[in-house]
């Protein structure tokens, strides 16, 4: 399965907030069907590398390449199948877990207006079938018993759990997961960590995700890439950059610091 | 007893005429988080395209439909000449770059159509429902109806559809809204554009009530007391907000305000909305926000 292109190509990206280098030049490659970890840290660019994959940011320089397409605008990315969680949960909080899985799914709708306000015609069939695959990743994630519970009253971890589950819910060939562990208990973590691999591998979804925890990435990841200060300073399998010294002086120096 | 179902039937058909206006705030609100200042000048500038094209003699349903139209091409204009350019801005931005559309729409209807008081005539009297009991306007209850209408259709559009969907997502989380592949501006269009319909139909019934005539948006001032008490993002709320500030205005004036002197029912709502911001200051519907830090 070796593409002439990469699945998704990170080519010489830079971005600055008010003169402040966030990301310098940096490349990267995933192939499709990886599980690749951005890893640094705190300040080294992860969230802002995500936000410009998503198109939330835009890059100052260099391009990103997702299937050989260009994202111009965020409002493309689900229909480029690109899916994404944040690192504070970002739910409709006033609606329900079913609800909520179900608007990840909703750029697909093609019924008219009047259909919709009626439930008539192409209407009815679209919105049985988002419940459907809403239901289906509801069960595959183990949040089927509170379908119906306001999110906004979940216990964090939940929440988590139903963004992941909302992501999901349009199939995306590419997860962009920031920090899905992150303030998680010890079992909330691995039960994530059991989510992303069952997505990974019931779904066939490439996953980039962003993660402090190194024994979480080590168990997780195919691709590890490492980033600090804005640059790239590692970008291999996940035994070869355990051993980097760069690494461990990077992490060292933020912890001690 | 007759007496009092009557002052209070007509302060509730009265609520209904604020419910209305402040129906447009509400849409505005609850998908951009925006307070509009400007409704009350659209209500206006919609009423006064109105009656100039009556007067130029197009039959009623044309002219009403132009002017859904006209509408409809404001509303979408000032979404993206004025807003759009400040999508991150913070919130007093925004209401302060409503504040400056409301005083520019009315400069344009002034030199548009001018400043003269215009009639409006619905055909619908003012006079009583004969054979009733109690005294009911033919007029007040043909506006009930009307703003009924408009509000069962604007809560089916939220609950129901697509847009109404993707305008409730937007409200609850406008970086989740984007992260799920909706289309901010597309919403934002559709929520300014029903501001403007709703600003039409207002225009229309309190143009016909008043005359219209540049005090027309003053009206807003009456939905401000309706938004405090229902709650800004709430439907259901300004329904409630509209009613009670009708019916407590009437009665007021009616059975306080002999007693002092009479006029109360002019300030009154004002004052029960102090009261609901010192004991309710998120109105009877409004949502609590719960951040966690």
């Amino acid at each position: 399965m070796s593409s002439p292109r990469p699945f998704l190509e990170v080519h010489a990206v830079s971005l600055s907030f008010d003169g402040v280098r966030a990301l310098d030049q940096v490349s990267f490659d995933v192939k499709q069907g990886e599980v690749c970890a951005l890893i640094g840290p705190n300040g080294a660019g992860k969230s802002s590398m995500v936000n410009i994959i998503s198109g939330l940011y835009k890059a100052g320089s260099g391009t990103v390449r997702f299937e050989g397409k260009v994202l111009r605008r965020a409002a493309e990315l689900s229909a480029l199948g690109i899916a994404r969680t944040f690192q504070n949960v970002a739910l409709f909080r006033g609606m329900t877990v079913l609800e909520n899985v179900a608007l990840g799914n909703d750029f697909r709708s093609r019924a008219s207006f009047l259909e919709q306000a009626f439930s008539v015609g192409r209407a009815r069939g679209e919105e049985r079938q988002a419940r459907e695959d809403a239901d289906e990743v509801l069960a595959l994630l183990e949040i089927s018993d509170h379908r119906d519970d306001v999110v906004g009253r979940l216990p964090y971890g939940l929440q988590k759990r139903v963004e992941l589950a909302r992501a999901l819910a349009p199939r995306p060939k590419l997860l962009l997961l920031d920090e899905p562990m992150a303030g998680m208990t010890f079992d909330e973590k691995r039960d994530m960590c059991r989510f992303v691999i069952d997505a990974h591998e019931t779904l066939g979804t490439t996953v980039v995700l962003i993660e402090h925890d190194l024994g979480v990435v080590m168990d997780l990841s195919d691709h590890v890439i490492v980033l600090d200060h804005g640059r790239k300073i590692a970008d291999a399998a996940p035994e070869a950059v355990r051993t980097d010294l760069a690494v461990i002086e990077a992490y060292v120096g933020s912890f001690a610091g | 007893m007759a007496f009092f179902f009557e002052v209070l039937i007509g302060g509730l058909l009265a609520g209904v005429m604020y419910t209305m206006v402040a129906l447009g705030f509400v849409l505005i609100y609850k998908a951009s988080g925006v307070f509009n200042f400007a409704q009350g000048s659209m209500v206006l500038f919609a009423a006064l395209t109105l009656v100039t094209l009556l007067e130029h003699g197009l039959a009623f349903p044309w002219a009403l439909g132009a002017s859904a139209a006209v509408m409809l091409v404001v509303a979408v204009a000032i979404e993206r000449v004025v807003l759009r350019p400040l999508v991150h801005a913070p919130p007093m931005a925004l209401f302060l770059a409503t504040l400056g559309l409301a005083f520019v729409l009315e400069g344009l209807a002034q030199l548009a159509y001018g400043t003269q008081v215009h009639g409006l005539e619905l055909g619908i009297s003012d006079a009583p429902i004969a054979g009733l009991p109690i005294e009911i306007s033919k007029f007040d209850l043909f506006a009930a109806g009307v703003a009924a209408a408009l509000v069962a259709a604007i809560g089916i559009l939220f609950q129901t559809t697509r847009a109404g969907v993707g305008l409730r997502a937007v409200a609850d989380d406008p970086l989740a809204a984007v992260a799920v592949g909706l289309d901010l501006r597309r919403l934002w269009a559709i929520a300014w554009g029903g501001a403007g319909l709703v600003a039409l139909v207002a225009g229309l019934l309190w143009g016909a009530r008043v005359g219209v005539q540049f005090s027309l948006s003053l009206v807003v001032l009456k939905a401000l007391p309706v938004l405090i008490i229902g709650g800004f993002s709430s439907i259901g709320g300004v329904i409630a907000g509209g009613l009670i500030v009708g019916a407590s205005e009437k009665l007021a004036e009616v059975y306080v305000g002999s007693h002092m002197g009479g006029g109360i029912e002019s300030w009154f709502p004002y004052v029960l909305a102090v009261g609901f911001l010192l004991a309710r200051p998120t109105g009877l519907f409004g949502e609590r926000l719960v951040e966690r830090v």
